[in-house]
């Protein structure tokens, strides 16, 4: 938890104030018994009504001093607190930013969701308490126990047995509770995965009539998790009765003890009222112990949490964050024996080595789990090899900075998704200060120029999240074009263009082909028509290189190419004109 | 007036715990007397310690053993009341994060898909937990806080009346105090919720979709625009505290006017006469005893109003209204032959754009209908309606007869076996996904409607073969091993009719044509609707679709249209030129 206290660095100020304030206003508040006495004691022994007038008013006085304290330290407190969630949120989303898929896959969207939301909710709680009543409570215990030992040495034993056994007993519900709040946390992790899987699945649960299954699915977590929190709240229950019985008890002890020496005449009845009042000062002040205690037990694993999501690492690190020099006259893309597994899953690409030139168009093809998608995404380096090297330009996409090396390439990956906005704002995703005439032109090859001005509301047409406005088709053009605003170098379908009609896709690959003379395109697919017409063409067979060159060589040459290509054509459709 | 029915709501869902509650109440009850108790005997025993030589031990031993009593048995009812109001709050929040999430499979899919899910998740997460934490905290110490400023005010009046009317004509003050401050910071709380749940749709989205944010370079603007959503939820969340917060120095100023009234008033009446000193000294310490109570309320406030505005937000969703229920005289079919009907179907998703004006479309059993067209042409909204995700605005669709209207939805539904363009599937076993439609499904049949889908194979090198996880969202497959997934739950199903939404996109042609195969078969004597782009399995469709603009421009087979010489044969001919 004190790990997070370099969030707190830029509210030194109000970590300080605040509570300062906080203790003025507490001795106060101290000062008032002291006045009520003055007043019975002179203004009514001396039958002086102006005086206890006057005294009165001088107690409101107070009072407003208090409160003028109170309010800036309660200003500082919402100042820290919130300012400190801010702080942490921005970083966490910062970090996550640096994350590689294998660790967004790990930890989970809906897991960071809560992280980010809740759990940074009871962090911000605990900084508040912390700056609120985490001084002024310890102030009212040390003043009590140290009136107590001025009065009397003896009878402050009883003041130091029973204020370590409270602590005790925190320590102990505190430790108790602890792995349950971590639990609860991840049970409501659970209820967030299901709801999400409910959300994004509609449709289809609907059609498999899985409502009820559904329902009952969510109702056991739900269950488990509110009897996870019951059982943590019969521990935290415990808190409050236990601190009252020990405070209780030494006050008890103090009356018959104090009973004795009043007796011997070591102690007067005034002081014995003076030590009862004292442990009650002390008990009210660990009743807020407690409280806070409950709150910085949740905190704490809270805070577990969300270290756990800065500790983790990104797998794929930017090396240099400087531009780098690259070869004008070098291939474009060319890979150098590269192999690549998947963390213990064996290897999904494996010694593959192949040279692309510049402005050259080139098909990649072959059968589900080929390894078609892995290989295109080492190229902007989403994963690094396992073995061999990929080099951008006649560099090496490991000496590039992340920035340098994928803003030379335009990416259209498999699904497509929007984000919401307008369509202008999509477009605007790789180049922010992209012309009207560049998004026109990257609509019109992506063949959604149509049906963008065909809406009166053209480019300013509103997108929701993931463009669930939109058809399959129609996001998957414009996934097309957003890659093309920044005229890419590079261009990446992968396998981008499943949800367009054939004539569309037709279209679309006629017009890349006139529009984007220098950018070397690369595309995935599964249709030989698709790729047919490419300068080269790359077959893929269970992670193996099997065959490079052009449509009618492969059909002869290539044995994995020709079943492909007779199983989508006719015999007399197969040869290039 | 607002908050009061939503707090009227909340304790309505409490009351499957009303017996908790009352508990509670009565604890509370008994641990406030015995709590006011304790402090007037250990009074009494120290009022037999008089001097020197002359105290009275045995009335002394008697009073503390009265108060050891006291205290335990204040202990355990309050400990007692702790476990009351457990149960009941949280019971309460899992009741409504149950019926929250039983909303979400019965609204209309048009408040699913108009919704961002983020903001949704929020409100059965979030939203939810400040209703349990309010209850938890509220419900204690605003109602034994009610108990304590009642036991002192009789008290009071026992003692001196004059003076307790005193006090109690300043309580108004306090309550003024306290209302002021939850109106200002109610706005608040309310606000930040809202930004809350607008900042969770954004995590939803660009973490859900890291892959095209790197892809894009994209990450140092979603920063931006990030902490511009967080810099706003900074500003209504420091007000939403600092209002809040104001409440507890505030009621302590009251506290402070009402102390230095009953002393300056009393300390009068001690002048005058008509009061001794010892009357004041407890008269103060009853009217502290009395506004202490106000400052625990006051403490309260803040949780409650998160959790009013949390309560709001989660009523708010429980509020839309359902979709409609399936008639009284709705009916199961079975035995379904597969005759569709579509008679003049009108539907727009948004009432000022038409989409579909006039659809008309009759299929005999077991025929097989090819849609095709533009991307945008409305296959996936004929969809919506076939399967009723979606209701036409008029117009009906009618199965072997029966209006699909008057047929139950789970009956309507399940006469189709769907596979959908994103391949949806959940965080458990293979097994569990694939018999996802017949739960009860051997693991012999799932192994076999694997092998009919071609994903045996995969499945069987997985160290955990049938039993591997997959994880959220199926990330550990690739799209088209999880649409191969789909099609094997399809088969399991073996359902009278089909709907292929483009689901063929993701796979190898290799494996497509046996899939065609097993298609084909499955297909046999089933009515079924193909989504597809594929000659192959246009050229053998009994009707092709070929829709623009939502309606329906040509129907017919193959060489029908080929002879047509229109739309089609454009589409058809221009996959075969040299691009």
């Amino acid at each position: 938890m004190f790990r997070l206290r370099r969030f707190l660095k830029n509210y030194k100020l109000q970590l300080t104030v605040g509570p300062v304030c906080k203790l003025i206003e507490a001795i106060f508040e101290l000062f008032i018994p002291l006045i009520t006495a003055d007043i019975i004691d002179t203004g009514v022994k001396n039958n002086d009504v102006g005086y206890v007038l006057r005294q009165g008013g001088f107690m409101v006085l107070l009072g407003a001093l208090g409160l003028s304290f109170a309010l800036v330290c309660q200003k500082s407190a919402s100042i820290a607190s919130q300012g400190f969630g801010t702080e942490v949120r921005n970083a966490m989303f910062r970090h996550i930013n640096t994350f590689s898929h294998a660790e967004l896959d790990k930890i989970g969207t809906p897991s960071l969701i809560t992280r980010m939301t809740n759990d940074i909710n009871q962090l911000q709680l605990a900084v508040a308490m912390l700056i609120r009543l985490v001084i002024r409570a310890p102030f009212l215990v040390i003043g009590a126990v140290i009136m107590a030992m001025s009065i009397d040495m003896k009878m402050s034993l009883i003041f130091l047995a029973a204020s370590p056994l409270i602590a005790l007993v925190l320590f102990l519900i505190m430790s108790k509770s602890v792995p349950f709040f971590k639990k609860i946390q991840k049970k409501l992790d659970t209820v967030s995965l299901i709801s999400r899987e409910n959300l994004s699945g509609n449709r289809v649960i609907r059609a498999f009539s899985k409502q009820d299954s559904e329902q009952s699915r969510l109702e056991e977590q739900n269950n488990e998790l509110a009897q996870t929190a019951v059982a943590v709240g019969r521990i935290s229950a415990l808190l409050n009765p236990l601190t009252y019985v020990i405070a209780q008890g030494a006050i008890i002890a103090i009356v018959w003890f104090g009973a004795r020496f009043v007796y011997n005449g070591d102690l007067t009845q005034g002081e014995i009222i003076a030590l009862v009042n004292y442990m009650t000062q002390i008990l009210l002040a660990m009743i807020v112990v407690s409280n806070l205690v409950v709150i910085f037990t949740k905190a704490s694993a809270s805070a577990s949490r969300v270290n756990e999501v800065f500790d983790t690492v990104p797998s794929v690190r930017e090396s240099n964050s400087a531009e780098i020099r690259t070869d004008e006259k070098a291939p474009s893309v060319e890979f150098e024996n590269v192999s690549f597994g998947y963390a213990d899953n064996g290897y999904a690409l494996k010694n593959i080595s192949f040279t692309l030139e510049k402005g050259e168009t080139v098909g990649i093809i072959g059968g589900t789990g080929s390894g078609k998608s892995t290989l295109v995404n080492l190229i902007p380096r989403f994963y690094d090899t396992s073995e061999g090297k990929v080099f951008v330009d006649g560099a090496n996409v490991k000496d590039y900075p992340f920035k340098q090396l994928r803003g030379k390439m335009g990416i259209v990956p498999q699904a497509a998704m929007l984000f919401a906005g307008t369509i202008k704002s999509n477009m605007l995703w790789g180049n922010k200060n992209a012309s009207l005439d560049d998004i026109d032109k990257a609509l019109k090859i992506a063949q959604a120029y149509g049906f963008v001005y065909d809406n009166p509301e053209g480019l300013e047409r509103p997108v929701t999240a993931g463009g669930k406005n939109l058809s399959g088709g129609q996001k998957q053009r414009l996934t097309i074009a957003r890659a093309l605003v920044s005229q890419p170098e590079i261009l990446i379908l992968d396998d981008s263009a499943s949800a367009l009609d054939f004539a569309t896709d037709a279209a679309l690959r006629k017009s890349l082909k006139e529009e984007t003379k220098n950018m070397t395109v690369i595309m995935v697919s599964q249709r030989v028509g698709t790729v047919r017409y490419a300068d080269k063409i790359i077959v893929l067979d269970k992670g193996e290189l099997v065959g490079i060159g052009k449509h009618n060589d492969l059909f002869n040459s290539c044995s994995v190419y020709k079943e492909i290509c007779l199983s989508q054509l006719k015999a007399e459709e197969v040869l290039n004109k | 007036m607002k908050n009061k029915g939503t707090l009227k709501r909340i304790l309505k869902y409490a009351k499957p715990y009303r017996s908790s509650l009352v508990f509670a109440m009565i604890f509370a009850l008994l641990y406030v007397v015995l709590n006011l108790t304790a402090p007037v005997l250990v009074g009494y025993a120290i009022d037999n310690i008089l001097d020197k030589n002359n105290v009275h031990f045995n009335d002394v031993a008697m009073l503390l053993l009265m108060v050891g009593v006291t205290v335990l048995a204040c202990a355990v009812f309050q400990w007692l009341m702790g476990l009351c109001i457990n149960t009941v709050s949280y019971g309460t929040v899992r009741d409504m994060r149950r019926d929250i999430f039983r909303k979400f499979n019965t609204v209309p899919l048009k408040y699913i898909d108009g919704h961002p899910h983020g903001d949704l998740i929020s409100r059965i997460i979030n939203d939810v937990d400040a209703v349990g934490d309010g209850l938890l905290q509220g419900i204690t110490q605003l109602f034994s806080g009610l108990v304590m400023i009642l036991c002192t005010l009789g008290f009071m009046l026992f003692i001196n009346p004059y003076i307790a009317i005193v006090v109690v004509i300043i309580t108004p003050l306090s309550m003024f105090v306290a209302g002021f401050i939850t109106k200002l910071s109610q706005n608040q709380f309310k606000k930040q919720s809202k930004t809350q749940g607008e900042i969770s749709a954004y995590i939803e989205e660009y973490i859900g979709q890291q892959k095209v944010v790197k892809a894009f370079g994209y990450e140092e603007r979603s920063q931006e625009d990030f902490e511009e959503i967080n810099a706003r939820l900074l500003e209504c969340g420091k007000k939403a505290q600092f209002y809040s917060s104001l409440a507890n120095p505030s009621t302590r100023f009251v506290n402070g006017i009402v102390t230095a009234a009953v002393c300056t008033v009393g300390s009068v009446s001690a002048i005058q006469g008509t009061l001794s000193v010892g009357q004041i000294s407890m008269f103060i310490t009853y009217a502290n005893q009395y506004t202490k109570p106000f400052n625990e309320v006051t403490g309260v406030i803040p949780q409650l109003q998160s959790a009013l505005a949390g309560a709001a937000r989660a009523f708010a969703l429980l509020d839309e209204e359902d979709q409609l229920p399936d008639s009284e005289k709705a009916v199961e079919l079975t035995d379904c032959k597969g005759k569709i009907d579509i008679d003049k179907v009108k539907f727009s998703y948004v009432p000022e754009k038409p989409l579909i004006t006039n659809f008309n479309l009759h299929v005999k059993q077991g025929q097989k209908i090819a849609i095709v067209g533009p991307t945008g042409c409305g296959k996936t909204t004929l969809i919506n309606l076939l399967m009723r995700f979606y209701d036409v605005n008029s117009g009906d669709i009618k199965i072997d007869g029966t209006s699909i209207y008057e047929i139950k939805r789970n009956s309507l539904r399940s006469l189709y076996g769907m596979v959908l363009q994103e391949s949806w599937l959940y965080n458990a076993s293979i097994r569990d996904n694939i018999a996802y439609g017949k739960p009860d499904a051997t693991l012999d049949e799932v192994k076999k409607a694997a092998k009919d889908a071609f994903i045996d194979h995969f499945i069987e090198r997985l160290p955990e073969k049938y039993d591997t996880i997959i994880t959220e969202e199926g990330a550990n497959l690739s799209q088209g091993q999880r649409q191969l997934m789909c099609i094997a739950r399809v088969m399991l199903c073996d359902p009278p009719m089909l709907i292929l939404d483009e689901a063929t996109s993701s796979i190898d042609t290799r494996t497509e044509i046996k899939i065609q195969q097993a298609f084909n078969k499955m297909m046999e004597g089933r009515t079924s609707f193909i989504v597809a782009h594929r000659l192959s399995t246009i050229k053998e469709a009994d009707v092709i679709l070929v829709m623009k603009d939502g309606n329906i421009i040509e129907q017919g087979n193959h060489s029908e249209l080929m002879k047509k010489n229109g739309f089609y044969s454009t589409l058809y001919n221009s996959q075969f030129s040299a691009s």
